[in-house]
């Protein structure tokens, strides 16, 4: 058990760190990367105009770059961003709770809110509240998050709330789609058929059939919480890291994007993992035989 | 109730009633990204000279209004008569922010770090005008000469962006002498400056200056949210409003939105001329060629442009110089008439003939290339996209590639792997001086053919030789009559096509009092120490 | 055929005919510009009134229909087999290829892929033809945006390795490709289905914001994405609620896509 954990813990480690080198290579290879946005200014003289370009060419190769970055890493120093000047453990350290705080809450209502759809509809067969639900989903579905993340900026709501109106059409229509395929299994058809209660039959069979999909699907919609706030904390001007990594990426502020990259990878790997793990302690798929 | 508590209460009733009863407050405005740097002179980007303006001290202001020089901390000043130095007398009993006295030593301080070629200052290009140092000496306590290697023209101007660091003060260059100091930032959210107790100004009535009692600048890169947010009330004025947004607030209530006016800024047009550019040897021909360069100047309506795109709030280009600065424009010059028979006659004079709908070069080439911008600038995307269509009136395919401004940069300053360049010249200064990097061949900035190792042409090599001489040129109309030959010598050539001028959008609102705007930046707020706002 | 699912038919054969002969129903061409009737209100001339550039609003909104029904979902089917492809291989042969495929599927959720597409930009000629830009934009969303898709079939493939149907048939001893592609894939289509009609919308507006980077439609064509651009002005929306016409047109044709497609499948 301490062993395969040992593996697991080795192997996500491995995943970041090749994460972090390959976003600085994609950075480094960037059409613009290391030009200075001052070379443009008027009151340069020719030398200083030089000395800028010289500061440019001086900059380290990918791979210096990130053995440079992970000695500093290792003692506690996340490096400075180039655009904005400032420590970046300073700029993750203000932000990162804002972005945060904004994802947990879009996911939170979001999950709850497209969960509570999905079995309502199984539950109310009442004509026209499916087809009002799917279009409801529909509508969100089809809409892009920057659309989505506008509407509620003139309504002046919070950006958690943008966030959950991404994730909703997702899990609802997800979970509808498993439900709907689960309800004709052969053991949900037979306990229907044997008088079984429709509650008994979504807690007890529906839902441990689809319950290591919802996981796999919780797992995704963390990396796509985040990854939808960075349009929505840009339109709502949020000064969250999604805007922080927008800045950076128009700035190619290698140290930062660096930082975030790996930020995301973290996050992702976690998730993932834990959805994966979840899935596999739950034995749920041994159920199916 | 005592004598003494009724006293007091009727001082406070008195009080609340007088003009005084307008002072305090806390103003608020946005800008659309965070300082880069907070230390002093170091400002390259607009929120860092925003906030550098709000807390510096400086020896010499520009009178934004007037265009005038006024005394700040230099209560005097001469000039040598050969313009290599400058001596300032020093007002007195003056303290910065945490009561460090302030005397010649913080100037020769403040000039000692600005000049370290360390510390990378821009501002203290501006006053490297030859080989050689630029030196600040104290002459006595309240007297200071700075000394420059050759002749600045225009120096006095250039204090107005020093701001004077302390030497003594344990707080380095967070003590300030300027109207407000930094009391609290959250990156990316707001700073706040709360007023600077010890401000030496007072105003004519002898009362403590600055009226506000702070200032919050909030961090709204979003232009449509801050325009919402300034309708309802939770910012108090707006810099630079967008056209699309100008009328919509003119109707608003409680806002005053006011066009100010020509700005000194341009947006400009220019062919890539670096020879070894890697395009087409056949495009190079042609803008090069003073022909081709002129029609299609003359095929761009620039009318529309001001009309369509900045909803009649810009003027035609006219040049290197806006019609805004009066002293320095060449008033022998007209904006470029749109003339697009002109300009298919003039093609046809250099060997371009029309096939149908096509224009050909001698050589049989169609006539087609690309104008890149930098991609976000709404406006700038509008107008690549009507001169598209102008082109396309008389022949030539115009492809509009919008890019993000890093690799806009790398192509037009390393690797010139373009052909022609919408982009904007902001102008801070009416002194063409500050234009020396733009128009020298062998600048960086020259935008068309950047760091020429000699003239590539004759009309350069006579721009170069006009600009150095109006930089050593000892009185304004001599200077003057210099300038106006480098912006014919530009009109006739057309490097660079001047589009649009646009104009200065302002509004504030009508909660806000003494407001003067400006063509000058900042345009609302450059009387800082004088705003009131109703009701405080 | 259910009455819901002929009429989702009827009207999307209706916007992709209009699309199609856009040539001779729109009332413009797209690129005209009327320069002294810029943002003019709907009229009788302009139904959904001009652009801030005095084109009309309606002809780019049928000629954008045509760019973006045509493209967006190509690209979605793209990413969608392409994510089919792999988190079926991933989740339905298990071991090294399930931990390699999440070990991808993960690193491609993490980097910043902005800076490929820039690379991409700087790599094509400046004047490269309007639709060979646009292919190009298209073919790489849907090279990349398979990783979130890809995660969740891997799990739905995981489920069905050991399900009675897949075990009775490899009992009768097929072979596993005949596995895979005649029993596990059929049954993943609910998944697959659901992601591609995620994709869509995703793709149309990353269009848009990829002209932020000088990819996706050049001017003066136009787009469902650069028409939804215009929303981003909100005093603009809400004093012409016509502005919502791409959108609305969008969440029509994706509602309609996804009745015709859904078929017999019904919850009873």
């Amino acid at each position: 058990m301490i062993v395969r954990i040992s593996r697991r813990v080795a192997w996500i480690v491995t995943l970041w760190l090749l994460a972090g080198f390959l976003g600085a290579v994609l950075v480094w290879m960037a059409p613009g990367f290391g030009i200075d946005e001052r070379v443009l200014d008027p009151r340069w003289t020719k030398d200083s105009s030089v000395a800028l370009r010289g500061d440019e060419q001086a900059r380290l190769g990918p791979v210096s770059f990130y053995i440079d970055w992970l000695e500093h890493f290792a003692r506690g120093d996340l490096g400075e961003s180039n655009s904005l000047g400032r420590p970046v453990a300073d700029l993750l350290r203000e932000r990162l709770p804002i972005t945060l705080r904004s994802a947990a809450a879009g996911l939170a209502l979001g999950w709850a809110a497209g969960l509570i759809l999905a079995v309502a509809t199984y539950f109310i067969k009442l004509p026209g509240f499916d087809w009002l639900t799917a279009a409801v989903a529909g509508i969100l579905l089809s809409l892009p998050s920057a659309v989505i993340a506008v509407l509620f900026v003139m309504l002046d709501a919070p950006v958690s709330w943008a966030i959950a109106a991404v994730i909703v059409p997702q899990v609802f229509s997800y979970a509808r789609n498993l439900c709907n395929r689960a309800m004709c299994r052969t053991h949900v058809l037979m306990a229907a058929a044997k008088g079984v209660g429709s509650a008994r039959i979504f807690f007890w069979h529906v839902l441990s059939t689809i319950g290591p999909q919802l996981l796999a699907l919780a797992g995704v919609s963390v990396t796509l919480a985040f990854t939808a706030a960075i349009p929505i904390e840009v339109i709502c001007d949020s000064p969250g890291v999604g805007q922080l990594a927008w800045l950076a990426a128009m700035a190619r502020d290698l140290p930062l994007l660096v930082n975030i990259t790996l930020i995301v990878t973290g996050i992702t790997l976690t998730a993932n993992s834990i959805s994966d793990w979840a899935t596999s302690a739950s034995g749920i798929e041994g159920a199916t035989r | 109730m005592s004598w003494t508590s009724r006293a007091v209460v009727l001082m406070a009733l008195v009080l609340s009633l007088s003009p005084f009863a307008s002072a305090g407050g806390e103003l608020r405005f946005a800008l659309p990204f965070e300082p880069k740097t907070l230390a002093p002179n170091l400002a390259t980007d607009d929120a860092s000279e925003t906030v550098q303006y709000l807390t510096g001290g400086v020896l010499i202001r520009v009178n934004r209004k007037t265009q005038q020089l006024r005394s700040e901390l230099a209560e005097s000043w001469k000039t040598a008569p050969d313009g290599k130095s400058i001596t300032f007398q020093l007002r007195q009993g003056v303290h910065f922010s945490d009561g460090t006295p302030f005397t010649a030593q913080d100037v020769v301080h403040t000039f000692r770090l600005m000049m370290d070629p360390e510390r990378q200052s821009p501002l203290a290009d501006s006053f490297r005008t030859g080989d050689g140092q630029v030196q600040a000496t104290a002459d006595g306590p309240s007297t200071v000469t700075v000394r420059f290697p050759a002749a600045v023209a225009g120096v006095e101007r250039l204090f107005d962006g020093v701001a004077i660091e302390s030497a003594q003060s344990p707080l380095k260059g967070k003590a300030v002498l300027g109207p407000f100091v930094l009391a609290e930032r959250r990156a990316g959210a707001f700073l706040v400056l709360k007023r600077n107790p010890n401000y030496w100004k007072k105003d004519n009535d002898g009362n403590a200056l600055p009226y506000l009692d702070a200032i919050r600048i909030e961090i709204q890169s979003n232009p449509e949210l801050e325009s919402m947010r300034f309708r309802r009330g939770q910012f108090h004025l707006m810099s630079m409003i967008e056209p699309s947004q100008f009328d919509r607030l003119a109707r608003a209530p409680g806002i005053e939105a006011v066009d100010v006016g020509a700005s000194l800024d341009m947006e400009i047009l220019w062919f890539n001329q670096v020879p070894k550019a890697p395009i087409e040897e056949y495009k190079k021909a042609w803008f090069h060629s003073r022909e081709f360069r002129r029609a299609i100047s003359e095929a761009i309506n620039r009318d529309d442009l001001c009309r369509v795109v900045y909803r009649g709030h810009a003027v035609p280009g006219l040049g290197p110089i806006s019609p805004a600065n009066r002293f320095w424009r060449d008033a022998k010059l007209k904006p470029q008439a749109y003339a697009p028979e002109s300009a298919r006659s003039r093609l046809a004079r250099v060997g371009f003939k029309s096939d149908g709908d096509l224009l050909r070069d001698s050589a049989g080439h169609p006539v087609e290339f690309s104008v890149i911008t930098n991609a976000g600038n709404r406006a700038r995307e509008k107008m690549a996209v009507l001169i598209q269509e102008d082109l396309r009136k008389i022949g030539i395919k115009l492809n509009v590639v919008p890019l993000d401004f890093h690799s806009l940069l790398e192509r037009i300053t390393r690797n010139f792997n373009y052909e022609s360049c919408l982009l904007g010249f902001s102008n801070v200064d009416l002194d063409p001086n500050a234009q020396m990097n733009v128009w020298l061949s062998s600048a960086h900035q020259h935008p068309w053919n950047p760091a020429q190792e000699r003239p590539a042409t004759p009309w350069e090599a006579e721009i170069d030789r006009l600009m150095l001489a109006q930089a050593s040129a000892n009185n304004p109309e001599e200077r003057k009559k210099h300038f106006d030959r480098v912006q014919e010598i530009v009109r006739r050539e057309e490097p660079v096509l001047y589009l649009v001028h646009k104009n200065v959008l302002v509004g504030y609102s009508k909660k806000l009092g003494n407001v003067e705007p400006s063509i000058l930046r900042p345009h609302v707020y450059w009387n800082v120490e004088y705003l009131t706002l109703d009701g405080q | 055929m259910t009455w819901k699912r002929g009429i989702a038919l009827g009207v999307l054969a209706s916007i992709f005919g209009l699309a199609m002969c856009a040539n001779l129903v729109a009332p413009y061409p797209y690129e005209k510009q009327f320069r002294d009737s810029v943002l003019a209100p709907p009229s009788a001339a302009f139904p959904l009134g001009t652009d801030d550039l005095g084109r009309d609003r309606l002809s780019r909104l049928i000629y954008g229909t045509r760019v973006s029904l045509l493209l967006a979902p190509a690209a979605a089917l793209l990413t969608t087999l392409f994510a089919g492809a792999f988190g079926l291989l991933a989740g339905y042969l298990g071991g090294a290829w399930e931990w390699g495929g999440k070990a991808v599927t993960d690193l491609f959720l993490s980097l910043p892929w902005l800076f490929l597409l820039l690379m991409v930009r700087a790599m094509l000629p400046l004047n490269a033809s309007p639709e060979a830009s646009l292919v190009i934009t298209f073919a790489l969303l849907g090279l990349l945006g398979w990783a979130v898709s890809a995660r969740l079939v891997a799990s739905a493939a995981r489920g069905l390795k050991d399900s009675e149907f897949v075990l009775q048939a490899r009992a009768l001893g097929q072979p596993s490709w005949r596995l895979l592609i005649r029993h596990a894939l059929p049954n993943l289509r609910p998944v697959l289905a659901a992601q591609f009609w995620l994709a869509v919308p995703v793709f149309l507006l990353t269009e848009a914001n990829l002209g932020f980077l000088g990819l996706g439609v050049a001017e003066p064509l136009p787009s469902w994405g650069s028409l939804l651009r215009e929303l981003e002005d909100f005093a603009a929306v809400r004093e012409n609620p016509l502005l919502l016409a791409p959108a609305v047109l969008l969440v029509i044709v994706l509602s309609c896509l996804h009745i015709a497609a859904r078929g017999k499948e019904q919850w009873s």
